[in-house]
């Protein structure tokens, strides 16, 4: 279903909205490369080829989070970036190959405050709307939980995240979920997480998700209190998964650990394999503690006008 | 084996046993996780609605179903009795199977008759269907522009919402999958 001009309007007041209440806390807007030599390693996300520089591939980004990074290792922050983003074959009511991203980046601030900045975000996009959080079910302060406890309360087991994949995928077929085929340690978790837990989220209030398994830690650095966790919180509302937001790891040397087996799983699965983001790994020993975050633009504007599919907030 | 790029409405594939339509499917992703496909699938035995989570990549089995155009003769104390219109070799579908649908199978009238494993577990009627009204309240005048409605029987059996117009006699053109009325074909 395409977009009502209603529904551009309101488009247009959020990202206005959003703007000034990046501008009002003082964040500087940054913009940063679309088409990049190292789009994101991860396992799950292809890059769409954009031609080739100097002899080299290049590809569109599928996050600006490394540019963004070396922005905050070189004394930039805060900072915020609103910008397009694409991802390979991925189509659907909450998808789209070209999406908006919104990130941004607070130098020595503790991943909590991002969690207070996406209840303040929401609550000024439903304003845009020109709609009450309260009617809405978005009223601040939202849920917050963690993965050990949905799992416990859901599926029935404690996750330690020190599980091998094996003891995962056994620890699944006991609590009755159908895993299939999968093998890998994340395709296991999601497997769970998809039939038992997002349900479940989607039924409930607006929820912030912390403490991830370090099997699932990306860019994130390991949790103080527990190095089988790391700091990493998701937002989920109104059935969308809304955000995604990392204790930024800045240890070049685990950052390129897990980099380079990010590639190898991408090379055994026979997904194109990009080149490590040399930049990025000299710039993280510059780089403070820092908590960084990814919001699906889209997705809040979806949450504020209660549209149930991305097509439906977008011109085209 | 189909996988989960093969995935579209209609798609027939076993599951824990049993066959399965393709109802509806989405796509899911967890951000950092691989793509699922949300597949909603009705039990072709059953009739059961279930929602799996499909990774992409798992393998999925085709169902051994086929479809066959089959004439629909009449109807016995327990089942109705269907001809293949090639071979003319005639099978017994039990009421259960055939369900409510029954309503709205006029005699004579090719339907799709699936078979499963090579025994008949379904039937699938034309979408529409051209019926005499048997039964109704008498109509109100002027009520014509009103959208309002009444119960009435056809032919068939199935008891339907008509407009206040339609009367005993009138021959109507019904949609066979929701049982909705659709027009006055001629009247009494």
């Amino acid at each position: 279903m395409p977009a009502t001009r209603a529904a551009l309007e309101a488009r247009g007041r959020i990202v206005g909205a959003v703007r000034a209440w990046f501008e009002n806390e003082g964040f500087l807007e940054v913009s940063t490369p679309a088409r990049v030599r190292s789009p994101g390693q991860e396992v799950h996300l292809d890059a769409i080829a954009a031609g080739q520089s100097d002899g080299e591939a290049r590809w569109l980004i599928t996050s600006p989070e490394y540019h963004l990074k070396r922005l905050v290792a070189d004394g930039l922050s805060p900072i915020f970036e609103i910008c397009r983003c694409w991802r390979a074959e991925e189509s659907g009511p909450h998808h789209r190959t070209e999406f908006t991203m919104l990130e941004w980046y607070r130098a020595n601030a503790p991943l909590e405050v991002l969690a207070t900045d996406c209840e303040a975000l929401v609550a000024t996009a439903v304003h845009a709307a020109g709609r009450d959080p309260l009617a809405l079910g978005l009223r601040a302060p939202f849920a917050r939980t963690s993965v050990r406890e949905l799992f416990a309360r859901h599926v029935g087991f404690s996750l330690t995240g020190a599980e091998t994949a094996a003891e995962l995928r056994a620890a699944a077929e006991r609590a009755g979920v159908g895993v299939g085929t999968a093998a890998a340690w994340d395709d296991v978790f999601y497997q769970v997480f998809l039939d038992r837990i997002e349900p479940e989220l989607a039924r409930s209030g607006p929820t912030f998700v912390f403490d991830w398994p370090a099997p699932l830690g990306a860019l994130a650095r390991p949790h103080p209190r527990d190095p089988r966790l790391v700091e990493r919180f998701e937002l989920y509302a109104g059935g969308l998964e809304l955000a995604n937001a990392f204790g930024e790891l800045t240890d070049p040397v685990e950052q390129r650990r897990r980099f380079d087996e990010e590639a190898r799983i991408r090379a055994a699965r026979g997904k194109a394999v990009y080149p490590i983001d040399e930049a990025l790994l000299a710039a993280l020993p510059q780089m403070p503690p820092t908590a960084g975050i990814a919001l699906g633009l889209d997705r809040l504007i979806m949450l504020a006008t209660s549209a149930r599919d991305i097509s439906e907030v977008q011109a085209f | 084996m189909y996988d989960t790029s093969d995935i579209r409405k209609g798609l027939k594939i076993m599951l824990d046993g049993s066959p399965y339509t393709v109802v509806e499917f989405q796509f899911v992703k967890p951000g950092k996780g691989a793509a699922f496909t949300r597949t909603k699938m009705k039990n072709l035995l059953t009739g059961g609605v279930l929602e799996r989570n499909l990774r992409s990549g798992e393998r999925l089995e085709p169902a051994d179903v086929e479809t066959k155009t089959m004439q629909y003769l009449y109807a016995d104390a327990d089942s109705f009795v269907f001809m293949d219109t090639t071979t003319y070799d005639q099978v017994q579908i039990t009421r259960d199977t055939v369900g409510d649908q029954a309503g709205f199978m006029p005699e004579n009238t090719n339907v799709e008759v699936l078979f499963f494993n090579g025994r008949a577990v379904g039937v699938t009627l034309p979408n529409f269907i051209e019926q005499a009204v048997v039964e109704a309240d008498p109509g109100h005048r002027g009520d014509t522009a009103t959208g309002a409605t009444k119960p009435a029987k056809i032919s068939t059996g199935a008891s339907i919402n008509v407009p206040l117009f339609i009367n005993v006699g009138d021959v109507i053109k019904i949609d066979t999958r929701n049982g909705q009325y659709l027009e006055r074909l001629s009247r009494a």
